[in-house]
């Protein structure tokens, strides 16, 4: 018989398993977590706070700073709000674009889980091909918005720029060429032993954990509640293209780990089809006053964000600032299951649990 | 729109292009009489210089008409359309002048008399005039009693601008008029789509002006006619449509009536009717049914919400706080994942002793939100398991997101 004693072990908030200031007070016996306490806030910068002195179009660079990974969809939750409060109707190019730019968006946030998720647990190969594909992508919303990581591409009631020429050419190719690498990953990764042993009923949470904790995407369709809100609640154009919601039900890291994959091979379709139905030409901004000021009152929508259900509310006075103006960041709401998960799991499980959350801490911050 | 007005704006758009065909048709008729006209005239070469004098007196007659006209024009004090009407009375003087003397110089031709050229040149000059003056007469009346119309026979580029800066005028109007009857929910979207309507009609009457405008006088007189038409056609839509959108913005009951009814019955009958302080569809929110909260039956409220086997309402979308200065408000947006039904749970709580039953115990994913709530805000949630901050640093004094914050420096 060992014998062990407890212990305070301190992770973070430099660590690379975290991909950014994250900190977790861990109470262990031996190897064995007992309790996980932890700590955020080190990333926050009072999005909210600032945006209550911004017009909405200069709120827009700030929401790209929340979830730096996927920029696009933080674009368009706040212009989403703005447009519902107004009632607006957008011009058919600009709704396509947004999707467009958005899928490419979801592809990219996927691909940098994979690479540093698998990087986290081991496997050292896969994230140089994760990010050579995202690199493609990144270039292509480059070439769009001007920006690689922070875009500030949306505005309310269209987009900023039209897609330069040859651009719609390029997607519609960068379309086979990811499902060809898609192919490459399943046949690296997937089935590989230790990988499978290293996920498999690691973490594993059910679903009413899941609907009690208000866990979102991935994380919420790993325990077989087949919700998604491109689907179940159509935003933008969504509701005109065919695509499944995978669904697995076992709710432990690996079958999030098949949800993010299959997400990547249905934002492909969703890619494809918009690239095909695309206006060739016409306006990509609605006509919008020149000052924007929602009506007096109040709003929440919800989006499907990479990372689960991303929330807009805004409380408006009818002034050109916000009063109030409050996100829901998925990872935010995500993370706070970390506890219950970690608890009585061995000391190696964390990484493989925490990175399965898929969390970016710009957005758990705000 | 309704069925009803699509149909009067059918109704209207046939009728006008009706009318406008009827039109294009007498000119047509008349211009090739003319036509017939100048090829006899083109016979008798000589006559030419008759016929010219006879056209330069009757234009100058015209336009000294048209002078008079706009003069006694701008003294009654119709500044609306100053520079359009006398154009266009001169223009269409100018046409009916014309008209007369090749009608004249015809007559003549038939008489044979070719050596009393003064005398004729006399008579057309003086029925040109006449002519000239009954048609203005008539144009005025026309106009006073249509109060406003349009007219694009200038040059097309000129009616383009006047026209969209007519319709930028109205929609400025139209705006001005909403904002007085206090109608914030639509101001910003209708002045914009009585706009974008307006600068289409004028775009499409400009367009067809300038695409007529090289060839014969019959087909701009039908395009013009059409525009007008057309324009008129719009107007009329625009004004139905708009009081028709008004009218069912206010009678149509939002599709999630149905739903906030039930969850109110539901409340009613288990619970009694003193919970719930005040419900509505909140239209800004994708009419999503809102219930708002005595403070305190909050929790109760809450509890039934997500257990109640007809709500079930298990899961918390979002829970946050908000400082409205006069008070502080919690929203919570709960989904039911059971019946596919939102709702969202309001509760007003005092400014000065902010506190409220936490909702953790029901929903665990209240917990990091409400600790949010608390340390940016302020608010106390009682039964909360570990309120603490959570963004700010422990040691951090005051609440960031209330309106009255002042950030706190010892070495100040």
């Amino acid at each position: 018989m060992i014998r062990t004693e407890e212990m305070l072990l301190n992770v973070g908030p430099q660590h690379p398993s975290t991909h950014g200031v994250f900190r977790i007070v861990l109470k262990i016996d031996g190897e064995v977590i007992k309790e996980a306490t932890p700590v955020i806030g080190y990333l926050h910068r009072g999005t909210e706070k600032i945006a209550e002195n911004l017009q909405y179009t200069q709120i827009i660079p700030y929401t790209d700073r929340m979830d730096y990974l996927a920029a696009m969809t933080n674009n368009y939750i706040l212009c989403h709000a703005v447009e519902t409060m107004m009632a607006m109707e957008l011009p058919e190019r600009a709704e396509y674009l947004r999707v467009i730019v958005m899928e490419l968006g979801r592809i990219a946030s996927h691909l940098v889980w994979f690479g540093t998720y698998l990087l986290d647990i081991g496997a050292m190969s896969p994230f140089l091909y994760a990010f050579r594909e995202r690199e493609v992508i990144i270039n292509l919303l480059n070439e769009i918005s001007g920006g690689r990581l922070t875009f500030n591409y949306m505005r309310v009631g269209g987009v900023k720029w039209d897609a330069p020429e040859g651009w719609l050419t390029k997607v519609r190719e960068f379309v086979p060429y990811m499902r060809e690498q898609l192919a490459g990953y399943h046949d690296l990764v997937t089935g590989n032993e230790i990988f499978m042993a290293r996920l498999k009923g690691v973490g594993t949470y059910s679903r009413e954990t899941a609907l009690s904790y208000s866990l979102s995407g991935a994380n919420l369709r790993c325990t077989g509640v087949d919700w998604d809100l491109r689907k179940n609640e159509p935003y933008s154009i969504y509701e005109r293209f065919n695509f499944d919601v995978p669904v697995f039900h076992e709710g432990d890291a690996l079958s999030r780990y098949y949800c993010r994959m299959g997400e990547i091979e249905e934002a492909l379709k969703i890619v494809e089809q918009a690239a095909d139905q695309i206006p060739e030409e016409g306006a990509i901004m609605a006509k919008v006053p020149r000052i924007i000021k929602p009506p007096a009152g109040e709003t929440y929508v919800r989006i499907e964000s990479p990372r689960g259900e991303i929330g807009c509310y805004i409380a408006s006075k009818g002034k050109k600032e916000p009063y109030r103006l409050k996100f829901r960041r998925p990872s935010f709401y995500n993370l706070q299951i970390l506890p219950e998960l970690l608890e009585g799991e061995n000391i190696s499980n964390l990484i493989a649990i925490l990175g399965g959350i898929d969390i970016v801490l710009g957005e758990v911050d705000g | 729109m309704t069925d009803d007005s699509r149909e009067d704006l059918a109704e209207q758009k046939r009728k006008a292009v009706e009318e406008a065909k009827r039109k294009a048709a007498e000119l047509r008729k008349a211009r090739e009489e003319k036509k017939a006209e100048d090829s006899e005239d083109r016979v008798e070469a000589s006559q030419e210089e008759d016929s010219e004098l006879a056209k330069k007196k009757a234009a100058a007659a015209a336009k000294a008409k048209a002078a008079a006209l706009r003069k006694k024009k701008e003294q009654e004090g119709e500044a609306s359309e100053p520079e359009e009407d006398p154009d266009l009375a001169k223009k269409k003087a100018v046409a009916a002048a014309k008209a007369k003397a090749a009608a004249l110089r015809k007559k003549k031709e038939q008489e044979g008399e070719a050596s009393e050229t003064e005398e004729d040149a006399d008579l057309a000059k003086k029925k040109a005039v006449a002519a000239a003056k009954a048609k203005a007469a008539a144009l005025r009346k026309k106009k006073e009693q249509e109060g406003e119309a349009k007219e694009t026979e200038e040059d097309p580029d000129l009616a383009k601008k006047k026209a969209v800066a007519a319709a930028k005028a109205k929609a400025a109007a139209l705006r001005k008029k909403k904002e007085q009857e206090g109608e914030a929910s639509e101001t910003e979207e209708d002045p914009d789509l009585a706009k974008k309507k307006a600068v289409a009609a004028a775009k499409a009457k400009a367009a067809a002006l300038k695409k007529k405008s090289g060839s014969g006088d019959d087909e701009k007189a039908k395009a013009v006619a059409a525009a007008k038409a057309k324009a008129k056609a719009a107007a009329a839509a625009k004004a139905k449509g708009k009081a028709k959108e008004e009218e069912a913005e206010e009678v149509k009951p939002s599709p999630n009536q149905p739903l906030l009814d039930r969850y109110l019955e539901i409340i009613k009958e288990n619970l009694g009717d003193d919970l719930v302080e005040d419900a509505y569809i909140n239209r800004l929110a994708k009419d999503v049914p809102t219930l708002v909260a005595k403070k305190e039956s909050y929790y109760r409220l809450a509890e039934f919400l997500k257990f109640n086997e007809l709500l079930a309402f298990d899961y918390l979308s979002e829970t946050h706080g908000t400082d409205f200065e006069t008070h502080m408000e919690i929203y919570n947006h709960f989904y039911s994942y059971i019946n596919k039904q939102s709702v969202a749970l309001k509760v007003k709580i005092d400014r000065e002793n902010p506190v409220i039953q936490s909702i953790t115990p029901l929903w665990s994913g209240a917990n990091w939100p409400e600790r949010e709530a608390y340390d940016l805000l302020g608010i106390v949630f009682e039964g909360h398991p570990n309120l603490s901050r959570i963004m700010m640093p422990d040691d951090w004094v005051g609440h960031p997101l209330r309106k009255d914050y002042e950030p706190y420096d010892v070495e100040v």
